[in-house]
């Protein structure tokens, strides 16, 4: 083009990133690549390969090894052999290697961003000044962890082998993501990256080559669904991290129930971008850039939602078409271009699909009139306005770049519109008054909310969902825990720790039969007589008539939920508050210690000075939970912006809480009290053979100040309700002690509601012991963390 | 510039001429409610450059088109009417005919947007431009600190415009910006317009000396409702001048300001723009922001002494193909 015409229309050109390097790095590799195991190149046993193509201009990049049961069992057997190895070198040792990867990923960042660029069809900017960087951060943080595991995860060793399956729209960070944290805490992994994005995954493998890191730590195995399914299932896989669609995240959750594999899930979303009238207006089109138009709206944490206050509604979207008329949608390798290529057909399909839904639906659609490229898998940034939350399209997630939008009345409308969904990834607030900022973020249920601001990364903070978004967080102190278990674990046994039955003969009954007391059910702060209108005996450890509990049933358990959805003043409690409460049921507890033992001699059959016993530990634990419930306080992280990102743990909000049968008394207060010193109200199952210890202890609740509703007690067979309260929707969280089978059917019932489960899987604490029966891991579990993101600057 | 001034043959006649802002009846309810986020201007500034870039032929015409968005300046204590010759011999002839021949705009009469001088230079500057077609900007006001009387600041509007001033580039008192003081900034700049007469006037807010970005929102609505015809960031003499997220909350305001009234403001960076790659940057801003219309002299400048100079290396660099030396452009 002639300069001078340039001159007058003042147009961008084109300016490509050169493929050069990235073809030459393919071609010497014949465009063919093997399995990594073992820190070898190998052929896939059955002979297969699949095509992997650049979706800008639908050519083939290279032919991938298709891994097959066999190389599995191969790939996994490595790191099972390569682990205790691996665990055994100092964390000072498994640091320099991470600060090895993390030197020859910048080293080699362009070759990388170009490749992933090319594989995936994201702009060269973004995989350039966001994907690579953040992966080479994420490897020296990581390296600095591995550093201190000593020390600062004193209680915790590592897992094992971790199996690990990896979305196509961040590839190589979501790699980094999984394998920066396993290796530091000394675990070995198989990795399968989606098929369409497989290779800087195999760039990264020779890189692991190039440093030396020992054969088996990290391989790398190429294919599709079966290959993953493959993998998920492997008896000797003890973790699956995984991130992708909730559709699969479910079937692999189903798939791994019971089989005692930890989990950690990061999964869709439909995350809410809230704009208030007092923000600033400019900045938020800007941040909606981020939220929607990032990576071509593929974006699990997407600022999909729109919700903007009526008052400034139609300002903003007058802004927001204006700014995507600026919107540059074309080649990928182009460094002048705001939009690439949707990674495949099927992807470029299903978007179509749902926008052509939205247009049948009746919402007001609005696209940027500039072109996109014929040759790839193109589509236009696209923003509906006036959507209801009805509308599918305000429903499911695109993983386009398709903006819905909708207003709201008042900041309470806002949340509500917010919390409308079952998914909870992140959220983005604009205000520029603090005080409503931080006012609505602990409001929406999401594990990170950024405060001014939208898709913001980083290694120092944790990343992960609420209800079906998944569990787990990567980044930060609280991802680790994702990558370790607690040392105590290898401890538990096989059988109940229960006392012997005492020799001594009980003290003779009164003559006359004492006054009937009806252990009732306590829900909602009141005594309540079971649905059913049945009851079940209990007999104490020699078989003899002590009593009887309500039977209950289902419809107990739906009463139980409201009462604990309804009780509001608990959570929002200071700590310190909940925590005089908590000294309070101990104080009341300790003044009827007698009773409280009479009763346990009488179920469990043992001695006096055992039950008393059992009563003062019980006391003691109180103690620790009500010491606990102003300290588990989160933290607030380094990331590398200027801002303050807050980690707070909160409630997880309504939990189930099944019981362990043995300890009637201590295993109900160690396993009640902590989730409700962090606030939750409980559901509790109490244990079924002796559950007269808990019927007896809705008293010391009614004296003890504790709000009605927050701990609400159902009686009755044990697996039937936690079969029912696993099922409930409106559960958020549930603990279960109890068999092995039980355990399997708690996390399998878990799966479509996506609750946060935590089972016993058929092993046994002694609660008498401090190191199995209490301490933070039962924080852990009653709480999840949300990463607040707050930006500052006059 | 004023309204027979000849624009360069290079200038497309696309443009329709530019309305002149007469200003509007203050209204603090226009900037009261202002709020600009700090960290999220920072962030789409330092995301532009990443976003947009232009390469090649590209490259050389956008740098051609920021010559012509130049105000050619010298602002220093032992300015003569030496060196003031030399400045406007360059502003006539900024790049060398060689070059330009060579990237096909030999016949364009490219030439900078305007010199700008101290007001006691003026008559040189007249003489050396004389047919020329190149406005002469003076600094007023009690530049750069704008510690005067208003009267005398006004006076000295007058007698630059009467000496052949045909752009005044005014400073604001910052104290009644951090004082809050609008009503009376209004007052200041309306008084100024009054005095440039048909002189365009160009209101510096000295940016590097209000401490917080919505302050400068406020200030640049202030400016524009009292009739500025540019708004400028800086004197070039604070220890912090133009910045790209400053020039953001400038333009975005102009924007604003723009769909209240119809009136285009122009923009004007100014000290510390050095370098070809930065007038890249800030055309490019002003380009996203504002669109296309905003990429001409009319409407946008920039303050520069140095950066004439680097960008004429990158031109020969286009022709040549290797890299240039200062001591093969005339100098100014």
């Amino acid at each position: 083009m002639k300069i001078k015409e340039i001159f007058d229309s003042m147009a961008y050109g084109p300016a490509p990133e050169s493929a050069a390097e990235a073809n030459a790095f393919l071609d010497a590799r014949n465009r063919r690549f093997g399995l990594f195991i073992n820190g070898e190149w190998r052929e896939p046993s059955n002979g297969a390969y699949f095509e992997s193509t650049n979706p800008a201009n639908r050519q083939l990049l290279a032919h991938l090894a298709e891994a097959g049961e066999q190389d599995v069992n191969a790939a996994v057997e490595a790191a099972q052999k390569a682990q205790p190895a691996w665990a055994a070198l100092s964390g000072h040792q498994r640091g320099r290697y991470l600060y090895a990867i993390a030197r020859q990923i910048q080293k080699h960042s362009r070759l990388f961003a170009v490749l992933e660029s090319m594989d995936n069809g994201k702009p060269i900017r973004e995989t350039r000044d966001i994907d690579i960087p953040l992966v080479a951060r994420h490897f020296y943080h990581h390296a600095g962890w591995a550093q201190l595991m000593r020390t600062e995860l004193r209680d915790y060793q590592p897992i094992g082998v971790i199996g690990q399956i990896i979305p196509w729209n961040f590839p190589l960070l979501m790699l980094a993501w999984k394998i920066a944290p396993a290796l530091a805490m000394g675990n070995t992994v198989v990795l399968k990256p989606a098929e369409f994005t497989s290779l800087t995954s195999l760039l990264f493998a020779e890189i692991c080559s190039d440093i030396g890191l020992p054969a088996g730590v990290v391989n790398v195995i190429t294919g599709a669904g079966a290959t993953g399914a493959a993998l998920v299932k492997h008896e000797s896989v003890q973790k699956i991290a995984f991130t992708g669609s909730t559709e699969v995240g479910k079937i692999i959750r189903k798939a791994t129930a019971g089989s005692g594999k930890k989990l950690s899930l990061e999964l869709g979303g439909k995350s809410p971008f809230i704009v208030f009238d007092d923000a600033d207006l400019d900045s938020a089109v800007e941040g909606l850039v981020d939220a929607i138009w990032f990576n071509q709206g593929q974006v699990c944490c997407a600022g999909s939602r729109l919700l903007v206050q009526e008052s400034v509604a139609e300002t903003m979207y007058a802004k927001i078409k204006a700014r995507m008329e600026n919107l540059i949608v074309g080649n990928p390798l182009d460094k002048c271009i705001d939009i690439g290529a949707v990674v495949d057909k099927v992807q470029l399909e299903t978007i179509t699909g749902l926008v052509e839904q939205g247009v049948a639906e009746g919402n007001q659609i609005w696209q940027s009139t500039q072109a996109c490229p014929s040759e790839g898998y193109f589509f236009p940034p696209t923003m509906f306005t006036n959507v209801s939350p009805a509308a599918k399209i305000a429903q499911e997630e695109i993983f386009g770049p398709v903006l819905v939008a909708m207003s709201f009345r008042s900041h309470k409308e806002a949340v509500a519109l917010a919390n409308n969904t079952r998914y909870g990834l992140a959220a983005s607030i604009w205000t520029e008054n603090i005080n409503l900022a931080l006012d609505i973020a602990p409001q929406i249920k999401a594990g990170s909310v950024w405060i001014n601001c939208t898709n913001m990364f980083d290694a120092a903070s944790g990343f992960g969902g609420y209800r079906e978004s998944g569990f787990g967080r990567e980044g930060g102190k609280e991802g680790l825990y994702e990558y370790v278990k607690p040392k105590h674990e290898a401890q538990l046994s096989d059988q109940p720790v229960l006392p012997a039955i005492a020799k001594e003969k009980k003290a003779a009954g009164p003559a006359l039969p004492g006054i009937d007391r009806t252990a009732k059910m306590y829900i909602g702060g009141k005594q309540a007589r079971p649905d059913g209108g049945y009851s079940q005996r209990i007999l104490d450890r020699s078989g003899a008539y002590i009593g009887e509990v309500s039977a209950g049933n289902r419809k107990d358990i739906r009463n139980a939920v409201e009462a604990a959805h309804a009780v509001s003043s608990w959570a929002g409690m200071t700590g310190h508050a909940r925590a005089q409460v908590l000294y309070y049921i101990a104080e009341n507890l300790s003044a009827r210690k007698e009773e409280f033992a009479r009763r346990l001699a009488q179920m469990l059959q043992h001695s006096m000075a055992e039950a008393l016993a059992e009563v003062e530990q019980s006391i003691e634990r109180i103690y620790t939970y009500a010491a606990w419930a102003d300290k588990y306080d989160g933290q607030a992280h380094s990331t590398i912006q200027r801002n303050v990102t807050l980690a707070m743990p909160e409630a997880l909000g309504v939990m189930a809480i099944v019981c362990p049968d043995e300890a009637p008394l201590l295993g109900f207060v160690s396993t009640v009290l902590p989730a409700i010193a962090m606030g939750n109200s409980v559901v509790v199952i109490p244990s079924e053979t002796a559950p007269l210890s808990a019927t007896d202890f809705y008293q010391i609740l009614d004296t003890s100040d504790v709000p009605g509703g927050t701990v609400n007690i159902v009686t009755g067979n044990k697996d039937e309700l936690a079969a029912e309260l696993a099922k409930h929707y409106n559960v958020d969280g549930i603990w279960y002690f109890g068999s092995k089978e039980g355990s399997r059917k708690v996390e399998e019932l878990s799966t479509d509601s996506m609750k946060r489960s935590w089972v016993s899987y058929g092993k046994f604490r002694n609660w008498a012991d401090p190191a199995q029966g209490e301490g933070e891991v039962f924080l852990r579990q009653a709480t999840q963390v949300k990463n607040i993101w707050i930006p500052y600057g006059a | 510039m004023t309204k027979n001034h000849k624009k360069p043959a290079a200038e497309a006649t696309a443009h329709p001429h530019i309305e002149r802002n007469p200003g509007v009846p203050f209204d603090a309810a226009w900037f009261e409610a202002l709020r600009v986020n700090r960290s999220a201007v920072e962030r789409r500034a330092a995301g532009l450059s990443g976003r947009r870039t232009v390469k090649k032929e590209w490259q050389a015409a956008w740098l051609l088109k920021a010559i012509t968005c130049m105000d050619l300046t010298t602002l220093a204590g032992d300015d003569t009417e030496g060196n003031v010759l030399r400045l406007c011999a360059k502003a006539k002839a900024p790049v060398r005919q060689d070059l330009l021949e060579a990237l096909g705009m030999g016949g364009e009469g490219l030439q900078t947007g305007a010199v700008c001088v101290y007001h006691n230079l003026i008559p040189y500057a007249k003489a050396a431009l004389d047919g020329s077609g190149i406005p002469i900007a003076a600094v007023s006001t009690g530049f750069p600190a704008g510690k005067i009387t208003l009267e005398d600041k006004l006076t000295e509007i007058e007698k630059s415009v009467a000496a052949g001033a045909t752009e005044i580039d005014i400073v604001i008192s910052r104290d009644l910006v951090l004082q809050g003081k609008w009503r009376e900034l209004y007052d200041e700049v309306a008084a100024c317009r009054k005095a440039c007469g048909e002189a365009h006037l160009k209101t510096i807010l000295a940016t590097g000396e209000i401490p917080t970005y919505t302050l400068v929102a406020k200030a640049s609505m202030v400016s524009m409702m009292a009739g500025s015809d540019f708004i400028k960031t800086s004197t070039g003499k604070e220890s912090v001048n133009a910045t790209l997220p400053v020039s953001l909350v400038m333009i975005r305001m102009i924007r604003d300001y723009h769909e209240r009234t119809g009136f285009k403001v122009g923009f004007k960076p100014a000290g510390g723009i050095q370098k070809a790659k930065q007038a890249l940057d800030w055309l490019i801003l002003m380009k996203e922001e504002l669109g296309n219309e905003w990429l001409r002299p009319e409407l946008f400048r920039f303050g520069a002494s140095s950066l004439l100079g680097d960008i004429e290396r990158q031109l020969e660099h286009h022709v040549t193909g290797r890299y240039s030396a200062a001591f093969r452009h005339p100098m100014a």
